[in-house]
Parts: C-alpha cells; sequence; structure tokens
C-alpha cells in the first residue's frame, strides 16, 4: 500500500511567492558557494542532503487530496482539494485520455478546500470514465453539482461526460471500495466532517482532517483512539498548536501535533503524518513544527517509537 | 498527582508533584480552581514536581487562567523542570501563560508584597 500526497494545505491554497522562492535561491547559493556543484548531481545530493527540507524544497501549498495506491485496477482518493489537479495530470499521463478508468473518491467533507479541484478533475470530463464519490456528509451530491453551476464555474455537472456517481455512507459500517476495506468515523468539525480508514494487503491508513479532539472528553479522545488502533499510518489535521486549539481557535474544528501524538500512542498506531498545513505557516515553520513533533513524541513515548512525518505536496509513503 | 497549598499574603503558593494526565486531570482542575478562589491576587502554582502533563492537565490550567483573569486575577507557573518546559514551548502554552524559573520569581512579579520566605 502507498499513500501518495497531492495537496496537503489546509483552508485554502498557500503557493509560494516569487520572493519566497527567491529566498531559498539565494540562501541555497550562499550555503553552497564553497561546494563544487558543477554537476546536477552534486547539485542535486547538496539540496537534499546538506540543505533543510525547507531551504531546498517546498510542502507545496495544494489543498487536501492524498492518493492511496492498493494494487487494484481502479484508483482511490481522498478529498478532492486543488492538489487533484495534479493527480489528473498524472493518472492521464499514464495512461491517455482514451482509456477508461474507474476513480472512487472517501469525501471528509464539503468544506470548499476538500472539493474546490472537483472542477478540475480532468477525467470527469472524459467519455468512458467512472467516478463514484463517497461520503457520510449528507450534502455532498448538492455541494459537487452546486460547484459546477453558473456564475461559479462555466461547466456546468449535467454536461460532464464521466459517469458520475455518489454513493452516501454510514459511520462505523465496512464497505468493499475499490478492493479495500473502508470504515468511516464521524469527527468534531463545523457542519460535519468523516474520517476514513482504508485496509487492504494487511495495511491501514487512517485518513483523518477537518476534526477537533477535546482533550478534557476521555470518551471521544478512546474513540478517536480505537479508530486508529495500530494503524501503520495516520493522516492527521494538526493544523493549530495545541494552545491555539483550546483557546482562541476552540470550536474552530481542528487539531494540533501534541494530540495527533498523543492520540497514536494510545492508538499505537506506527506512523503519524502532520496533515492540514496552516496556510500562514512557512516551510520553515512546518520544518520547525516537524522537529518539536518528533522531540515530543521521543518525550513522552511509553511504548514503541511513533515515527512522525509532515506531509508535503508530492510526498509517497510507501507501507 | 499530589496536591498542597499555603496563603501567602494576598496569595496563594500551590504546589503540584507527580504526574498530570487524563486521569486526574478534573481533580487538579478543581484543586486550581479552589486555590483561586482563596487568593485575593494570584496563585502561584509551583511545578517543580511535575515530570509530565498531557493535553488534558494543559486544558485544565487554560480553564483555571481563563476563569481567574475574567476575575482579575493571574495564574503564575514557577520551576518547571527542563521537560516540562518544553512540553509547554512544543504546545505553545508558553505563550499563553506567565512563565518564571523561581517561585520567588514569581512572586516577585505577580504578588510582590507576599514574597515567600
Ligand atoms: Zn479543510
Ligand atoms: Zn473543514
Amino acid at each position: 500500500m502507498k499513500a501518495i500526497f497531492w495537496g496537503t494545505r489546509g483552508s485554502l491554497p498557500a503557493p509560494l511567492s516569487a520572493k519566497a522562492v527567491e529566498a531559498k535561491i539565494v540562501n541555497a547559493l550562499v550555503k553552497g558557494a564553497h561546494a563544487s556543484l558543477d554537476t546536477v548531481e552534486k547539485a542535486r545530493a547538496f539540496c537534499t542532503e546538506t540543505l533543510s527540507f525547507a531551504e531546498g524544497r517546498t510542502y507545496g501549498g495544494n489543498t487536501a487530496c492524498v492518493q492511496i495506491e492498493i494494487g487494484g485496477p481502479d484508483y482511490l482518493l481522498c478529498d478532492l482539494g486543488t492538489g487533484v489537479r495534479e493527480f489528473s495530470l498524472s493518472a492521464l499521463a499514464k495512461h491517455g485520455p482514451g482509456k477508461p478508468q474507474t476513480y472512487h473518491v472517501l469525501v471528509s467533507h464539503v468544506h470548499w478546500d476538500h472539493i474546490m479541484g472537483f472542477p478540475f478533475f480532468v477525467p470527469a470530463f472524459i467519455p468512458g470514465n467512472r467516478i463514484k464519490l463517497y461520503s457520510c456528509h449528507p450534502h455532498l451530491e448538492r455541494a459537487i453539482r452546486g460547484q459546477n453551476r453558473e456564475p461559479c464555474f462555466p461547466v456546468e455537472f449535467e454536461t460532464l461526460s464521466a459517469s458520475i456517481e455518489f454513493v452516501t455512507l454510514e459511520p462505523a459500517k465496512r464497505y468493499d471500495i475499490a478492493g479495500a476495506s473502508v470504515t468511516c468515523f464521524e469527527q468534531l468539525h463545523g457542519n460535519d466532517s468523516f474520517g476514513y480508514r482504508i485496509e487492504a494487503g494487511g495495511k491501514s491508513v487512517v485518513y483523518s482532517t477537518d476534526a477537533e479532539h477535546k482533550p478534557e472528553n476521555a470518551a471521544e479522545m478512546e474513540r478517536a483512539a480505537a479508530f486508529f488502533a495500530n494503524a501503520d499510518l495516520v493522516i492527521f489535521d494538526a493544523m493549530y498548536s495545541l494552545a491555539e486549539s483550546i483557546s482562541v481557535k476552540e470550536d474552530w474544528g481542528h487539531s494540533s501535533n501534541v494530540l495527533g501524538v498523543e492520540l497514536c500512542q494510545t492508538a499505537c498506531a506506527k506512523q503519524l503524518c502532520l496533515f492540514h498545513h496552516e496556510p500562514v505557516n512557512d516551510d520553515a515553520r512546518i520544518d520547525a513544527i516537524l522537529a518539536e513533533t518528533i522531540r515530543f513524541e521521543e518525550i513522552t513515548r511509553t511504548g514503541t517509537a511513533l515515527k512522525v512525518c509532515a506531509a508535503y505536496d508530492g510526498m509517497v509513503i510507501a507501507l | 498527582m499530589a496536591w498542597s497549598e499555603r496563603q501567602v499574603g494576598d496569595a496563594v503558593l500551590a504546589e503540584a508533584r507527580g504526574r498530570i494526565d487524563l486521569s486526574n486531570a478534573d481533580a487538579f482542575r478543581d484543586d486550581l480552581s479552589a486555590a483561586m478562589a482563596k487568593a485575593k491576587t494570584a496563585v502561584v502554582l509551583d511545578l517543580s514536581g511535575v515530570d509530565y502533563i498531557s493535553s488534558a492537565g494543559l486544558r485544565s490550567l487554560m480553564i483555571v487562567f481563563k476563569a481567574a483573569k475574567a476575575e482579575g486575577k493571574t495564574l503564575a507557573l514557577a520551576a518547571l523542570q527542563p521537560l516540562l518546559t518544553e512540553i509547554f514551548t512544543i504546545s505553545r502554552f508558553n505563550l499563553v501563560f506567565p512563565v518564571f524559573d523561581t517561585v520567588r520569581a514569581a512572586f516577585g512579579k505577580v504578588a510582590p508584597g507576599a514574597a515567600p520566605p
């Protein structure tokens, strides 16, 4: 099983500015001034090994879209944020437009950042493709249709050439989707949101974004930990700091790196992936948050080590 | 978690010891708010004996801190162990609470007339 991250930002796209790119290049040139970077290989090694992630690369700015590859013929995606545009291009490059495919998409909820890529989801324009959109959220169909409609978008939903189906799921039931076993989980979030646990080939991924967890609510914390239990990977909404999420941003519907570690430790999950990055946080900030989260896991560890990473656009985790 | 407290002038010096987590966060909150009710100006919480605090414990601190603020009182935290300082920094609680290296420094700032011996 593989998790391929096409969009990892929260709330709205956050592309790098010209100034930010310039600052990265200037910093890299200064740091590499005395290294003999006269081949592409040497320069690439310098970029990935000597520079920090934030110095040499970027976490990216596309909103939520994660592909779960389980080895079957169909595609399985979580959410339709702006990252789905690049996913579309890669899928089309792989098969060409003449070969129909089936795309299964689990949608957490219909806040704009999680569906705004759908109008640019190229497979929807191609006859013969099959697209199945699943959610526990009751308004998925209304939101997707409403987005592809004048005056917001010139291509009406009804004119899309692919066959598009909406499937309403129920929490706690088990479904067979794209060859994976999928269960859903109701999450605390404005206008509701749902997490998905995807299991296939003895591996499990939990996609849990746009979810607030209240540390004082033991029953709810246990319920979340049970949903994460022994997962190989938990993709977790770590948008805020703990202090923010229980003070000024309480009831804003998002969680923190600290609660991600606590829940994954309780759940005996194997890997925590920080996701739905706050758009205000630049690359250096996210690097720092990741380093702090790794340290927090170390100092609070009671059992086996929990691996911690921060999602970036283009990241692939093989399980 | 063990708890003790004593009145020092208009303030209360409280001391928690052990681990503060989900299992005792409510008791911790109740002890702390009771101490705050007895204080006229501030509670200085000596955390030198606390080796771990979870998110639930931090939330208890936040609740009492907010309620105290609304009444014009202060909650000052003092003498955190290095590990606790790290937890406060990572969770950004260091930006919320007044945190002091020693109990004496905390009193000097939040209840200057009531410095403990
Ligand atoms: Zn979101
Ligand atoms: Zn949302």
